[in-house]
């Protein structure tokens, strides 16, 4: 019987097949934890005894959600965390460089097959590269820490297999949305997503990125691509046999197998509050709007700014509105400069904030309070996510959010 | 027995304690936060032994173990719900709160009802009925015997 691609990344890592529903401890490559939550960690390392980290540079810690401060007591997570770095000898620390989940692929801490876990649920993306990846809570993340294991619960897989070519102003953005959609807040809970079809691999791994960033939006445990000449690129690695055999078998036992046709996506937004309550954006056209927020570890890459620069490109924001746009990394927010989108996104109006979790968390760079509405690009639009709870949030691709932000209000790009 | 409170589907890990009280140094801080932007009332009116009554997708959304971690502090004795998100589910198990699936018990009680909860037995009593609930895998409930991941590892 055929395998699917967790179920092989799986068997590679403990040395032996496994079948979905089985729980194994598994050995981890990498793990992550950001600054919200090392405080947690490394009270519970501690309080269970350990006086060592298994392997302490497989650890990463990342500062980015409260980068940079904006509440005096942020910093006491700073203090807490360099004091952790210093005392367990860890190498790998990041105090202004990105977002997490952009940093993990980008700086090459993960390569595909990798079995990675980190403190936030947004842990799905590395998936993008064929690495097993997961969120955990900061008292698991302290026992792998300490043991270098941790126990999983091997998944059934739900197969969407995507063909044909995108329509213009459709994004990867649009596709996870609707797959959301269908699936609903819980159509994946505890199973794994597996990306297929010419479309997907004729996206760029930015693109995948933003796809299984969201997986967990259905619920899902991890979201995997099967790693390609992009992903080899990307990565800095030669493919091997290895990597290349981290495809779906034919024979594979899927729970669900889900088709869709490229040519058939629309521009899509999740209306408040709820990510799988998606829409049509031309069901919502003529909605008046206050802010638009282009960025975050979702749509915060190069080619998600350029989007927005080629329709900004000689427009402005309309009066009213406040154009936001974070990179998700200080590389990209280089790269932004050294072509020229950033001049075109400052020359539109846009407010260009440091590269960090920001808004999309709610803690700093434009939050918004009753009755306003911000068109976003980030995976969540949860009640009170950016400001007060009577904030309506719609989730976007960074087409749709540039268009409405000339436009004011709500337009198809 | 405890009394139920009740919340509806999808309720977010957000809506459980939101993010501006996370970063709470301790915990006693965030647990009167709890629920807030559902019910203002929740963390002054549960008592300990109470339970969480809920739909389907409880505890969706981020990875934060405050989550449970509040409902635990403030003597909440299990959450009871059609389903529960992953994240949610083994943080509460791995601090030592039961997550208990039962898919009846949500739309036949209220708010306020009295019920009594049988771990070992694997049933919910309310209002002179009784509801079966789904067991946990022996790994799990083993963790949970024990008090939590730390209790666990501690034993090993």
């Amino acid at each position: 019987m055929g395998l699917t691609i967790i179920e092989k990344i799986v068997r590679n890592n403990i040395g032996k097949e496994v079948h979905p529903g089985e729980i194994v401890t598994v050995n981890v490559d990498r793990v992550m934890i950001h600054d919200i939550f090392i405080p947690f960690v490394a009270s519970k390392f501690e309080e269970m005894g350990f006086t060592k980290i298994w392997d302490a540079d497989k650890a990463v810690l990342i500062y980015d959600h409260l980068v940079p401060a904006s509440q005096v007591d942020d910093t006491r997570h700073f203090r807490i965390g360099n004091a952790f770095v210093e005392k367990y000898g860890m190498k790998n620390i990041h105090r202004a460089d990105g977002i997490c989940h952009q940093l993990m692929t980008e700086a090459g801490y993960v390569k595909p097959g990798d079995i990675v876990f980190g403190t936030d649920s947004h842990t799905t993306t590395y998936g993008c590269v064929g690495a097993f990846s997961s969120g955990i809570g900061y008292t698991e993340m302290a026992s792998i820490l300490g043991t270098g294991t941790l126990w999983i619960r091997v998944p059934e897989t739900i197969k969407v297999n995507i063909t044909g070519k995108l329509p213009e102003n459709v994004m990867a953005k649009d596709i996870i949305l609707k797959l959301i959609g269908d699936l609903g807040a819980d159509g994946a809970t505890y199973k794994a997503l597996e990306f297929t079809g010419d479309t997907v691999e004729n996206m760029t791994v930015a693109s995948r990125m933003s796809m299984s960033n969201m997986a967990i939006e259905a619920g899902a445990k991890c979201a995997l691509f099967t790693p390609d000449e992009k992903t080899a690129e990307y990565c800095g690695i030669e493919l091997t046999d290895k990597e290349r055999d981290l495809v779906g078998d034919a024979d594979a036992v899927y729970c669900k197998v889900i088709n869709y046709r490229a040519e058939d996506f629309v521009p899509v937004m999740a209306c408040p509050s709820n990510v799988d309550n998606v829409k049509p954006v031309s069901a919502l056209v003529g909605k008046e709007i206050d802010q638009v927020f282009i960025g975050s570890c979702t749509n915060g890459r190069l080619e998600d700014l350029m989007a927005a620069a080629a329709f900004l490109k000689g427009k402005h924001v309309a009066p009213f509105v406040k154009l936001i746009i974070t990179p998700a990394s200080r590389k990209i927010y280089r790269e932004a400069v050294a072509n020229g989108t950033m001049a075109v996104l400052a020359e539109a109006g846009a407010i260009i904030t440091h590269p960090s979790c920001g808004l999309c968390c709610g803690r700093t760079g434009g939050i918004l309070t009753d009755g306003e509405t911000v068109i976003a690009t980030n995976n969540r639009n949860f009640l009170g996510r950016m400001g007060t709870s009577k904030v309506n949030i719609y989730l976007a691709s960074p087409k749709s959010a540039a268009a409405c932000a000339v436009a004011g209000k709500i337009v198809v790009p | 027995m405890g009394k139920i409170f009740k919340f509806g589907q999808d309720v977010d890990t957000d809506q459980i304690i939101a993010s501006q009280y996370i970063i709470y140094p301790t915990i006693d801080e965030m647990k009167v936060h709890t629920f807030e932007s559902l019910d203002t009332e929740f963390a002054s009116q549960v008592q300990p032994g109470d339970y969480v009554v809920a739909s389907e997708n409880f505890g969706c959304g981020s990875s934060r173990e405050q989550a449970p971690t509040v409902l635990k502090a403030l003597g909440v004795k299990a959450v009871v719900a059609k389903s529960f998100a992953r994240i949610f589910y083994r943080n509460a198990i791995n601090i030592g709160l039961p997550v208990i699936v039962c898919k009846e018990l949500y739309d036949n009680v209220n708010a306020g009802d009295e019920m009594a909860l049988s771990m070992q037995e694997g049933v919910v009593r309310v209002n002179g009925k009784e509801y079966e609930c789904t067991k946990l895998p022996a790994y799990m409930q083993g963790i949970l015997d024990q008090g939590g991941l730390i209790a666990s590892l501690d034993r090993e």
